[in-house]
């Protein structure tokens, strides 16, 4: 057993200088908030109330700018909407569809099935719309990210005045987190920036939180299954491997 | 050293096959009663456990393959697809990928004992070309791999290595059309990556027969180095090593699953889950991590031929190591000043995977060709230290220095009550 833990500890320390490869771009940007999240951790799940508020988040604030086309209006439902909430979201769309049996491509309300509509319909209507900049679409940011939620967080409430010295582009705006400390995105969340429907208080950390909170869900949307098998399968091994060990020790008793 | 069958069955139907194809005494006689040295220790597991992560590997790739489409448009998102909507296709998908990583720690832990163990030295040469062979095949396959994503890094980190091959003098840059099918990093490549990493895994199991029964042959080296005298210095392979090897499987099982389940991103690079894209280039492009040393080797040297060069040099160099090591004696435990130089070489290749993952800027420059150059001199100063390193006295045989050690299995014992030859 103890040649086994220096076995474990050996591939370790094998493993952990060369698994962290990621190089953070710009040894001079500023390192991110440590921030608490509910779905980190070995047991972590999304907070749904903070979901939902992002939900409201990224519609009113976000959506003017960033798609989220991994997300269809179905998936909704896991985090918490009923059916009727979902669809009566979706319906709140026009969708192109067709074409129909005349040929013709029609307008009808959103479905459950639909993915959430990009706002652009491509990147140079983006980028004509955002002085030259394109706003990337933001299902898979959080784990895109070095730094992930934390990076995010950080980016959305650290927008600040640029120090003596700096002369920021014409039309960028000063951040510390982002590298390059130039960013075209302007300050997208303030405090009162949205009215939450559950009446939580709107300041701008909160809002921040609650629409990173629903990224790294729209990023991730099996992390809870996967955190739950992972808690079973990790307790069902260990109970294997101490069962294999005594069977191990047992045959070889009469070697030696 | 495959027992002679002693293979026997009562059974009708048993017997009607066995009279036709020898397949009972075949297993038999290489997984039930097959001899082994009976002080393996537990870097013996290496072997077994890299059998079955090459079987995950392939179980998991087809049924990915089931869903995946490899498109330059569509990869990406069939990705996705695979990671939101495919039934437990998270799973199936984190476990390829971080079952890739596994595969290559249990792998250099493998070929690490093997040269700690002088696993290498006869008659073991071609056993040892034919890990080799895996290693590369592994890291091809694994490289193409990594592609199929079509993340940036996927993108990026294909771009850099195909163009490895334009540094060949003349026909470089037809070589790298050739490989592109075209005159960039697109569809064509893709598509042909696709084939080739599905190809690949078969191949390589092929090369693991061959590697087993070279193996079976002359049976497992064993941490004293020296050969068995009798059969009291062997034990059946089953239910001795069967029994350890599942156990060894239960804990790399367990850590493997609190990496899968835990941190399934944090062997991977963000920016694969940015969409390649050919107009916008990465910050860093950085391979796998398992890469990173002979990343680190290919950039120490300011030439891209003599790079290149250095670069497969440096894996081509561990088909020679049987003939670079002048020693007679197998085993590190009692050679004191190969020990040394071994874990010298080790330090230096964790020094290489670190440099190649950082920038190639200020002290990384001057630390990757000076752990470079270690690399390879260790290579170079082998054939000098057999001769003047004067080995302890080796145990008599497999049987007395167990039984010397107190049975504890730590034969270290031994060797240092014996006087240096001499």
């Amino acid at each position: 057993m103890r040649k086994f833990f220096l076995i474990a500890a050996f591939t370790a320390l094998f493993a952990s200088p060369l698994a962290t490869p990621v190089a953070l771009a710009a040894g001079d940007v500023e390192h991110p908030l440590e921030i608490k999240w509910n779905h980190g951790g070995v047991f972590g799940t999304f907070d749904r109330a903070a979901v939902q508020r992002g939900l409201q988040v990224y519609r009113e604030v976000c959506s003017g700018c960033h798609g989220l086309k991994y997300i269809a209006f179905r998936n909704l439902l896991e985090i918490g909407l009923n059916e009727d909430q979902a669809k009566a979201i979706a319906a709140e769309y026009t969708m192109i569809d067709g074409p129909d049996n005349e040929g013709e491509m029609f307008e009808r309300p959103g479905k459950l099935s639909d993915y959430l509509p990009s706002p652009f319909d491509n990147e140079m209507a983006a980028r004509a719309s955002n002085n030259g900049a394109l706003p990337p679409d933001l299902s898979l940011m959080v784990k895109a990210r070095a730094g992930a939620e934390n990076y995010l967080y950080s980016l959305l409430v650290g927008y600040s005045d640029a120090p003596d010295g700096v002369t920021v582009a014409e039309g960028m705006n000063y951040n510390p987190y982002f590298p390059g400390h130039q960013i075209a995105m302007a300050p997208p969340v303030d405090d009162e920036a949205v009215d939450y429907i559950d009446g939580t208080k709107n300041s701008k950390e909160q809002i921040a939180k609650d629409v990173v909170t629903f990224l790294a869900w729209a990023a991730e949307p099996t992390l809870e299954a996967r955190k739950r098998m992972g808690v079973k399968v990790v307790l069902y091994l260990l109970i294997l491997t101490f069962v294999l060990y005594l069977v191990k020790r047992k045959v070889w008793a009469d070697v030696h | 050293m495959s027992g002679h069958s002693s293979f026997e069955s009562n059974n009708a139907i048993v017997k009607w096959i066995e009279y036709r194809l020898p397949i009972f005494s075949f297993i038999h006689s290489s997984a039930v009663v097959y001899p082994t040295p009976k002080n393996l220790n537990y870097w013996w597991n290496m072997g077994s456990l890299a059998g079955v992560m090459l079987v995950l590997q392939i179980v998991t790739g087809i049924i990915l393959a089931m869903h995946y489409t490899p498109h330059a448009d569509l990869a990406f998102a069939s990705t996705e697809h695979i990671m939101r909507d495919v039934n437990y296709g998270w799973l199936l998908r984190y476990m390829h990928a971080n079952g890739g990583s596994m595969f290559f720690i249990v792998v250099y832990i493998h070929i690490l004992r093997g040269m700690y163990y002088g696993s290498y030295k006869a008659p073991r040469e071609i056993l040892w070309w034919m890990g080799i062979i895996i290693f590369i095949l592994m890291m091809a396959t694994a490289f193409m791999g990594y592609v199929l994503p079509w993340g940036q890094m996927s993108f990026w980190g294909a771009t850099v290595i195909t163009s490895l091959f334009s540094a060949v003098p003349i026909v470089g840059d037809s070589i790298v059309t050739f490989l592109w099918g075209g005159y960039s990093v697109d569809q064509p490549t893709l598509n042909r990556f696709y084939s080739l990493h599905y190809l690949m895994p078969f191949v390589i199991f092929g090369v693991v027969f061959v590697h087993l029964w070279a193996l079976h042959h002359h049976g497992s080296n064993n941490p004293l180095g020296i050969d068995r005298k009798g059969p009291q210095d062997s034990i059946p392979f089953h239910p001795y090593y069967t029994v350890k090897d599942l156990y060894g499987m239960g804990v790399f099982g367990t850590i493997f699953a609190v990496v899968l389940f835990f941190a399934p991103n944090y062997m991977g690079h963000p920016d694969n889950y940015i969409p390649a894209n050919p107009l916008v280039t990465p910050a860093h492009i950085v391979p796998e991590w398992y890469f990173l040393p002979f990343y680190a080797i290919l950039r120490a040297i300011p030439d891209k031929l003599f790079g290149v060069v250095a670069m497969f040099g440096s894996l081509l160099i561990l088909f020679v190591l049987p003939w670079l090591d002048t020693s007679k004696v197998r085993s590190a435990r009692f050679r004191p000043v190969y020990k040394m130089l071994f874990w010298a070489f080790f330090i230096d290749c964790l020094v290489l995977g670190y440099i190649g993952g950082k920038p190639p800027e200020g002290i990384f420059i001057v630390a990757g060709r000076l752990a470079t150059a270690l690399y390879f001199l260790f290579f170079l100063v082998l054939p000098f230290i057999g001769w003047f390193e004067r080995p302890k006295k080796l145990p008599d045989s497999i049987s007395t220095a167990v039984l010397d050690s107190g049975g504890g299995g730590a034969p270290d014992g031994a060797a240092a009550k014996a006087e240096d030859r001499g």
